[in-house]
């Protein structure tokens, strides 16, 4: 049987992909990120997930614009590392879970009329791969995890609503527990917290109010849900809107909060929560 | 539930479909900045790449003046513009600080610990 064994919400900031490549997660500015992770990866190892379910979205790296879906699921045996304009990273190419993504798309098309995109190829990119770095690092023949990527549009408005979102968390839980087969499955929802990337208010973050989405993520998560995209871009940045995709994550994750941290550095709140399942 | 989006946010775009659609040549050029071919025909020919991506004379004299700004009001999505610094030699912070009105420098002094880059 399908079964989740936890949830992470965390952030997907670019300059992280480097600063692993370079192996600088040690200088002092970029310290306090990566000790956040050790902790997470220990409780991850002890959790022995299968599959990683990353709720991610790409930034103009594999999906464009002539055809954007609101919701894609990735249906492959493997996803190749993309070009986002940097230059392609030196990273394996991640291992899907073919089965279990069919299953997938036959329950939440069927069942729970959720009528994703579905996609035999995607190239995934740091809104997918700077979480996998962070929670399952990987050597040079492949990652500790196989992994499934749905990419969600929260970039061209109209987005899907944050309900919207919560609520295919919820039908992705129950999804992954009519699996027939055995898969301990870890949902990631990513991107966020505060930021604003284009115009003058480039840089703003607001720390009050991620801390506030945290402590609501643990203890009530539906009423977080019925956050406007408005509230979501006035009070932590237009880019924040991300947040949303942590909301899917949730829906589908229960159980308790295990570990919470947050930094700031630059231009973007980095939040980290988990729960056990 | 009601609309999403209610209303303007200062200093702030909100990237909507009719933005998006305004920016669809520049868009384009963006994306297909994905590949190291095409970051060098870039490179080799900045007028011919613009010009075969269809943009208008105002369009192509944002990319000129390196116009981060002027760029996302003429529809560029963000993560689309970081294609365009990345080719030109201006990464995010740098672009940042240009819409900000500030310097490098002085965007710099604004942050929490500057080193995280």
């Amino acid at each position: 049987m399908g079964r989740i064994v936890g949830g992470v919400g965390l952030s997907h900031v670019p300059s992280i992909g480097p600063v692993v490549d370079r192996q600088r997660t040690q200088e002092p500015a970029w310290k306090p990120l990566f000790d956040a992770y050790v902790p997470v990866r220990e409780w991850l190892a002890r959790l022995k997930p299968d599959v990683a379910l990353v709720v991610y979205n790409d930034h103009a790296a594999d999906f464009s614009f002539d055809k954007y879906p609101t919701f894609a699921l990735g249906v492959a045996d493997a996803y190749p590392i993309g070009d986002e304009g940097f230059g392609t990273r030196p990273l394996p190419q991640v291992k899907g879970e073919l089965d279990l993504s069919i299953h997938l798309a036959e329950a939440l098309i069927y069942e729970h009329e959720f009528d994703l995109t579905l996609c035999q190829q995607i190239a995934v990119e740091h809104g997918f791969l700077v979480p996998m770095n962070l929670c399952f690092p990987h050597q040079e023949k492949g990652w500790p995890v196989h992994a499934i990527p749905l990419q969600v549009n929260v970039v061209q408005h109209p987005l899907p609503t944050a309900r919207r979102c919560y609520r295919l968390g919820q039908a992705l839980r129950s999804a992954i527990e009519s699996y027939p087969r055995d898969a301990r499955v870890v949902v990631m929802g990513t991107g966020g917290m505060s930021h604003q990337l284009q115009g003058r208010r480039f840089g703003y973050m607001n720390e009050t109010f991620d801390q506030w989405f945290l402590d609501q993520l643990e203890s009530a998560p539906a009423e977080l849900a019925s956050l406007t995209h408005q509230k979501i871009m006035e009070e932590a940045g237009a880019e924040a809107v991300e947040l949303i995709m942590w909301l899917i994550m949730r829906g589908a994750a229960r159980g308790r909060r295990v570990h919470r941290h947050y930094y700031a550095p630059m231009t973007t709140g980095m939040g980290l929560i988990t729960f056990e399942d | 539930m009601g609309r999403q989006v209610t209303g303007a946010i200062p200093d702030t775009s909100i990237f909507d479909l009719r933005l998006s659609l305004r920016g669809k040549r520049l868009n384009r050029l963006c994306a297909a900045l994905c590949s190291p071919a095409e970051r060098d025909a870039f490179k080799r020919d900045e007028d011919a790449y613009m010009t075969r991506f269809g943009l208008t004379d105002e369009e192509k004299a944002l990319i000129r003046a390196r116009d981060f700004k002027g760029l996302i009001d003429a529809g560029t999505n963000i993560y689309y513009l970081l294609k365009i610094g990345s080719v030109t030699g201006n990464g995010l912070y740098k672009m940042g600080a240009q819409m900000r009105g500030e310097t490098y420098e002085q965007f710099l002094s604004t942050r929490n610990i500057s080193g995280a880059t």
